[in-house]
């Protein structure tokens, strides 16, 4: 017994000296803990990350497909659970209603040399986030599906429910479209993206007056509902990472999903058949509208106002390391659409392109927003299972938001 | 037992539940009182890989002043148990006046996400909980009579509902009735319908989680039952059977009325256990369709914004109030019960 005590303090002391490795990045110390989304894209970026920390620092990452939901309580917490967070331009404006993120002139002052000026998220002249890669969502679909009931690839939504349907009657698959339709954030997400691509407008300008139902809004929701009609029946459980089980497995030929997804569907595991059958196409238009029916994102990371300064340096530079890291980016060159000096995209990045030439909208980072988005995630349901109609629904989505606007002091 | 004595056996327990239960209730309900300082919104530019350009955002300076003057936010009085996430008494009233028959009121009423709620929480309840009584006493019944050397097995085998984290125990029930998983195939294939899925409609999940709730919560009153059986004098047992009775006049005559407290007991605990209904909700992503009074303070507290403490202080206190009403008849029934025997 004696002995095994030991041996066990022995290890202890052995794997104390290890520890005091060696940082590309110059991290000597301190403690990175960082909150993130769970998709693979992420997974290779934070690779990155913590190869970047070396073995100076506690380096830990969570992956959360929650993350939006944690956030504000992990980082209102002093000292923060996590020292920096990966944000978008939808989660940023959460923290920063509460000023839960710092902001990064000094650092970026002092290490970010090597930034791209696009990489920098400057609001009110202060840099509160860095953007590493760009993102939206677009429709990908199977080839061959389509070329042998001789279908031209989809450039509206009608055009995708008319080639869904074709599909269906072929009795090639039962439910040939799939979207994230997930009650929560997704589904919120889907309405966002159709009622844009309708060229609606979610707030009477310059106020935090909700104004979705509306004739564009019915029609968002008319159009979501016949989508529905062509997925699994399942739909209402489905998020983004189960629809792309449901693709790999054949189930699907026609679906609207990010196009970072790249970084798992067209990898070595899975299929190989669908995965060489797989093509990404633009995003849709809807109604007769001009613009892609989609939003544009930015994907950066933010470091949390609640953790020393000791901490913050280490995070930063970690993360500064992986987000200028060229190698990295031209490594995986179909992961996402990289932001990083020197990269050069690779044949996916077309639709993301595609969507902002064409005037597509970045998600909006208003401070309310996020209250409609969680209004929206519950509110749509009934409408989609066919027991509600749809301005009734739109107007439950805005007397919901009515009273969380009202009860956060918005309204 | 002297008062004294009985004083200070007590007291430990007595102040635990006071610090640990009673002020968290307090101070939820003096958070339900408050809402949100105001927020201070200002114009500024904002440049992303997008571009430039002028947006609202939230102006931190002014709005942290606010905050720290109101620490516990603006006093709304009872204003946030009133509003439509809560009890909606404008919306009811409205309801009432324009609805032209008790159908579409009752429509209206059951569309505002508390009474929403509500109808789930107490669906659930009412059809989880007898089944439970007699399923839990007809497997304790059954195990009582089996051989000792199979007795540990099976009750093993009986309680590994209970064992496994609500959670857990939900997802794995979840995948498994996935249309491609073992259950939903089979029913796909039982009922000769390829498009069958429980996922689906909501009458389906309330269904699926009304059996969860019976097969999680069943291992509970067997346990109980099986230790009350335990504790059946054998005396009336023997004298019936000399007497003649027959097996099942046995358990009705003797073995139920001895067990009847037991049974007070149990449904007084699986009523409260199910009023709270949450993880099975979560686990088979069942949000859409069923949601639960612990379903909407979770959703309060987990939103995408900062975290609606007044809400969530609202509906736990609606929700203490509930179990309250829901537990009166079986208390009184206790009470009247405990005065008789004295």
């Amino acid at each position: 017994m004696k002995k095994l005590l030991i041996a066990l303090l022995f290890s202890f002391v052995s794997t104390g000296a290890y520890a005091d490795g060696h940082s590309p990045c110059g991290v000597t110390d301190g403690s990175i803990k960082i909150l993130a989304n769970e998709f693979t894209t992420y997974r290779i970026f934070m690779d990155e990350v913590k190869s970047c920390a070396g073995d100076g620092a506690d380096f830990s990452v969570t992956h959360s497909v929650d993350h939006n939901k944690l956030q504000v309580a992990a980082l209102s917490a002093n000292p923060a659970e996590f020292s920096a967070k990966l944000v978008t331009n939808g989660s940023i404006t959460t923290l920063m209603n509460d000023n839960l993120i710092r902001p990064l002139d000094d650092l970026v002052a002092k290490y970010g040399s090597a930034l791209q000026d696009n990489q920098k998220i400057v609001i009110d002249g202060k840099i509160y986030a860095i953007a590493f890669m760009a993102n939206a969502q677009h429709l990908w679909y199977r080839e061959s599906i389509l070329n042998d009931l001789g279908i031209a690839v989809p450039s509206t939504y009608e055009e995708v429910i008319a080639a869904a349907e074709k599909i269906k009657a072929s009795g090639k698959m039962a439910n040939p479209y799939a979207g994230a339709f997930k009650s929560g954030w997704n589904l919120g997400q889907e309405f966002v993206n159709m009622y844009l691509g309708h060229g609606g407008d979610f707030f009477k300008a310059g106020t935090a007056e909700v104004s979705v139902n509306n004739d564009k809004g019915v029609a968002a929701l008319n159009m979501l509902k016949r989508l529905t009609e062509v997925s699994n029946p399942d739909f209402l459980t489905q998020d983004t990472n189960a629809v792309k089980e449901e693709w790999e497995s054949g189930n699907v030929a026609l679906m609207h999903v990010w196009n970072s997804g790249a970084a798992s569907l067209l990898d070595d595991e899975g299929d190989q058949m669908i995965k060489a059958d797989t093509r990404l196409a633009n995003s849709p238009t809807v109604g007769g509208g001009s613009k892609p029916a989609t939003t544009l994102w930015w994907d950066g990371f933010g470091i949390a106002t609640n953790t020393s300064d000791a901490n913050a340096e280490a995070s930063f530079r970690a993360l500064l390391g992986a987000a200028t890291s060229t190698e990295m980016a031209n490594a995986n060159p179909n992961a996402t659409i990289w932001l990083i000096d020197g990269y050069t995209p690779g044949d996916t990045a077309g639709p993301v392109v595609d969507a902002a030439n064409r005037g597509a909208t970045p998600y909006p980072s208003l401070p309310y927003m996020a209250l409609l988005h969680g209004a929206l995630s519950t509110e749509l349901v009934e409408f989609l299972q066919g027991n509600e109609s749809a301005e009734k629904a739109l107007a439950d989505v805005e007397a919901a938001y009515v009273a969380k606007a009202t009860e956060q002091g918005f309204l | 037992m002297p008062h004294k004595t009985f004083f200070w056996f007590f007291f430990p327990s007595g102040l635990a539940m006071l610090l640990f239960i009673g002020l968290p209730i307090i101070s939820s309900f003096f958070q339900s009182l408050h809402i949100e300082p105001e927020q201070i919104l200002m114009e500024v530019e904002k440049c992303d890989p997008f571009g430039c350009k002028t947006e609202t955002k939230v102006d931190i300076e002014a709005t942290t002043k606010l905050q720290e003057e109101q620490p516990l936010g603006r006093f709304n009085g009872l204003g946030t148990y009133g509003d439509r996430n809560h009890l909606a008494f404008e919306e009811i009233k409205e309801a009432w006046s324009n609805s032209s028959s008790i159908g579409e009121f009752t429509d209206i009423l059951l569309n505002l996400p508390f009474y929403k709620a509500l109808l789930f929480t107490l669906t659930f309840c009412f059809a989880v909980t007898p089944p439970v009584v007699i399923l839990g006493f007809i497997v304790a019944l059954s195990i009582n009579t089996i051989t000792k050397s199979l007795k540990g097995p099976t009750i093993f085998g009986v309680i590994l509902p209970m064992i496994v984290t609500p959670l857990i125990g939900s997802l794995v029930l979840f995948w498994m009735i996935d249309a491609k998983g073992i259950l939903g195939a089979t029913i796909q294939y039982l009922f000769d319908d390829p498009n069958l899925s429980l996922k689906s409609s909501s009458q389906l999940t309330w269904i699926t989680l009304i059996i969860y709730g019976i097969w999680h919560n069943t291992p509970f009153a067997f346990v109980v039952f099986y230790a009350a059986l335990q504790t059946v004098p054998q005396d009336p047992i023997e004298a019936a059977i000399i007497d003649g009775a027959s097996r099942y006049d046995r358990v009705r005559h003797i073995v139920i009325p001895h067990l009847y407290p037991v049974a007070t007991f149990i449904i007084l605990i699986c009523l409260m256990d199910n009023f709270r209904v949450l993880e099975p909700i979560i686990g088979f992503a069942a949000e859409g369709v069923a949601q639960s009074l612990s379903w909407m303070i979770y959703n309060d507290l987990r939103s995408e914004n900062k975290m609606l403490f007044g809400s969530a202080g609202a509906t736990s206190m609606l929700t203490i109030i509930g179990v309250a009403f829901l537990l009166t008849p079986v208390l009184i029934r206790t009470w009247r019960e405990f005065r008789t025997e004295r």
